[in-house]
């Protein structure tokens, strides 16, 4: 491995709901270019983890940095703005704008059109609408929904919903993409697909945070892979170390009885 | 779904699609006749030419029936309208429920009153003024404080959602009305302000053209609508107008995604607040006395209802519900005199009050309620706005 230069780092987060400890002093870092995995059982913290990134929660404890800056207390637009830019567990797009408008409101996080100047008509609007739409398009495309744009959102299919809520978060042009459980409800065609999606999302140069259920996705696509059981890291490394820790293994499938 | 209501769903999306596909030209010129038409409305000429019968010597004209007023009344349907549409910017586009919208009407009518009036205090007892302003000068003065208290009241209070913001604005409203009631020391309490100022100009003749007769004032109001929609559609279809949408139907998508949230609320309010003033100050320049007691708490509330009649989130919907609900119940109070319907019906002995003059809030409330029942989305909706209803109501209450 040669240089890498740290993109996010997440630094001994603890996130504290009363009595609940829902993240315990998680540590890993992201580095520029690769797909990382953030796998771990149902309620290990890995939704907490990603609503900390984008300034959902406020840590407790410790520190998030992206780009070399915290993150932690930055208003969310701000945050996206950065270069975060995440998809929801359970698909949240904006069911009656169209699928091209969805797009559109990622894309407008760039642009500075405000009342005065889409007021008057000024020539900004019409720059910035007509490059937005443009970049909208070319996304539709990119994750292969070509054609929908002018259907409503809620009338998509489920997999194409979940590939606008892609394109939408692409659309802010983000440096990391967070994709919570994109897999979710996938027949193993639409994940093969998915993973070839992964792959080109982050050949156009943007690195991915990927939280998967589904193992076998996660080994295929990830480079590193962070292992999180109730809300502590209970491993990091590659998908071949991860698969042989016993840790993860025993987390996963439980103890066997002393046998 | 039956296939009747299928067929009638189509024939309706039809009759919109039709005008829709007609060729830009003609679009424009059905939109300028039906302009045109508008601005007849109040003249007895117009009548007389399309040939409807006017009762002689009665002075009453169809549509419309206490006769020389109809100027009067669509004034009055004027300057709802326009509150409609800057409470449809607010509630319909934003989705922020403002129960106090009226406030902002009194904040303009009352700026224009000080500055114009020759006996406000502001001239009479402080001396800040040598003389009444004009009242055009004063109008974007109104417009840049009902903007300012719009900011003033957003600021804070747009961190609440739903229900807590409709409190505080409530509240908002209130405290105008109470305090111009209670203090002497520039509002004059219930006294009022009289002489406030008129627009400017003159016929050829030498009369003012804004005195006492009210379509100049209609032909205004109109004018004054017309622009307010074109500014409208321009941010409705803009980066502003998406991001009300996406904030009205997931906030914190929207804000994860990137939108200034905060931001365009607070510019939803504002926009919505100038607005109300503009209708303020037009008011305020035809009605030569402003007091408190104009600005009581029904009135927001029928914008309110005439947002909700005519369909959150369109703008023919917010003209149509603020024509109703001033129109219905001046039309109802003379409609019995024309077409002389009994005023008493006598049931065992006793007699019974039934004409519409007096029946005229009973009859528009139950309207009120029936269409609300039957067409919650509104008279005119905005399609995206109905389906977000349908989606709420499954639910609420899933059916099948």
């Amino acid at each position: 491995m040669s240089e890498r230069k740290a993109l996010l780092e997440v630094d001994n987060v603890t996130l504290r709901f009363g009595g609940v400890v829902a993240l315990n002093q998680v540590d890993f870092t992201l580095y520029e270019g690769e797909i990382l995995g953030l796998i771990g059982p149902n309620g290990a913290g890995k939704t907490t983890c990603f609503n900390a990134m984008t300034g959902v929660y406020l840590p407790t404890e410790g520190q998030i940095r992206f780009k070399g800056e915290q993150v932690s207390g930055k208003k969310r637009n701000k945050i996206t703005k950065m270069g975060m830019a995440r998809t929801f567990q359970n698909i949240r797009l904006f069911p009656e704008m169209t699928a091209l408008e969805n797009v559109l409101v990622g894309a407008d996080a760039h642009n500075s059109t405000s009342v005065p100047t889409a007021l008057l008509r000024l020539p900004k609007h019409w720059r910035e609408e007509r490059q937005s739409k443009a970049r909208a398009l070319e996304l539709l495309d990119f994750v292969g929904i070509t054609g929908r744009s002018d259907d409503l959102a809620r009338n998509l299919s489920y997999g194409d919903q979940r590939r606008l809520e892609i394109a939408r978060a692409l659309a802010t042009n983000p440096a990391l993409l967070c994709l919570d459980e994109p897999a979710a409800g996938f027949n193993p065609a639409e994940k093969v697909a998915l993973l070839e999606l992964i792959k080109k999302i982050r050949d156009s140069g943007v690195t991915v945070l990927l939280i998967e259920h589904d193992m076998r996705l996660v080994m295929g696509v990830t480079d590193r892979i962070v292992v999180l059981e109730f809300g502590r890291k209970i491993a990091e490394g590659t998908p071949e170390e991860v698969r042989d820790n016993p840790k993860v293994v025993a987390a996963y499938l439980g103890v066997p009885d002393a046998a | 779904m039956t296939t009747e209501t299928v067929k009638k769903q189509r024939w309706k999306l039809n009759l919109r699609d039709r005008f829709q596909d007609l060729p830009k030209p003609a679009r424009i010129a059905a939109m300028v006749v039906f302009v045109v038409l508008l601005y007849l409305l109040p003249t007895k000429a117009f009548y007389e030419n399309l040939g409807f019968p006017i009762p002689v010597g009665s002075g009453y004209l169809p549509f419309y029936t206490t006769g020389s007023d109809m100027a009067g009344v669509l004034f009055q349907c004027g300057y709802y309208i326009l509150l409609a549409l800057g409470l449809n910017v607010v509630l319909g586009y934003a989705g922020l429920l403002d129960l106090g919208f009226f406030g902002f009407f009194a904040v303009g009518a009352y700026t224009v009153a000080l500055l114009t009036s020759p006996e406000s205090k502001l001239i009479t007892e402080y001396n800040w003024l040598e003389s009444p302003w004009p009242w055009l000068v004063t109008v974007p003065i109104a417009i840049a404080l009902a903007m300012l208290s719009g900011v003033l009241l957003g600021w804070p209070t747009l961190r609440l959602r739903g229900d807590y913001l409709a409190i505080v604005t409530l509240g908002f409203a209130e405290i105008i009305r109470i305090v111009a009631k209670n203090q002497d020391w520039i509002l004059n309490g219930d006294r009022g302000i009289p002489s406030v100022g008129h627009p400017p100009g003159t016929w050829p003749d030498g009369e003012a053209i804004f005195d006492l007769e009210f379509t100049p004032y209609y032909w205004l109001v109109l004018t004054v609508i017309i622009a307010v929609i074109f500014l409208i559609r321009n941010l409705a279809n803009s980066r502003v107008g998406r991001a009300w949408v996406a904030i009205r139907e997931d906030e914190d998508a929207a804000e994860l995604m990137g939108v200034p949230t905060f931001k365009f609320k607070l510019w939803a309010f504002a926009i919505g607040a100038a607005i109300g003033g503009l209708s303020g100050s037009l008011w305020a320049g035809q009605a030569n006395f402003v007091n408190s007691n104009t600005f009581s708490l029904e009135n927001s509330i029928l914008v309110l209802a005439a947002v909700l009649l005519g369909g959150a989130g369109s703008i023919g919907g917010a003209i149509l519900g603020g024509f109703i609900v001033i129109y219905l119940p001046e039309w109802l109070r003379s409609v019995g005199d024309v077409f002389g319907w009994p005023t008493q019906v006598e049931i065992a002995g006793i007699h019974i009050d039934v004409s519409p003059t007096s029946l005229r809030f009973v009859i528009f409330g139950a309207l009120l309620i029936v269409v609300m029942i039957y067409r919650p989305q509104g008279l005119w909706p905005n399609r995206r706005r109905a389906a977000e209803l349908k989606d709420r109501q499954k639910e609420v209450a899933p059916v099948e």
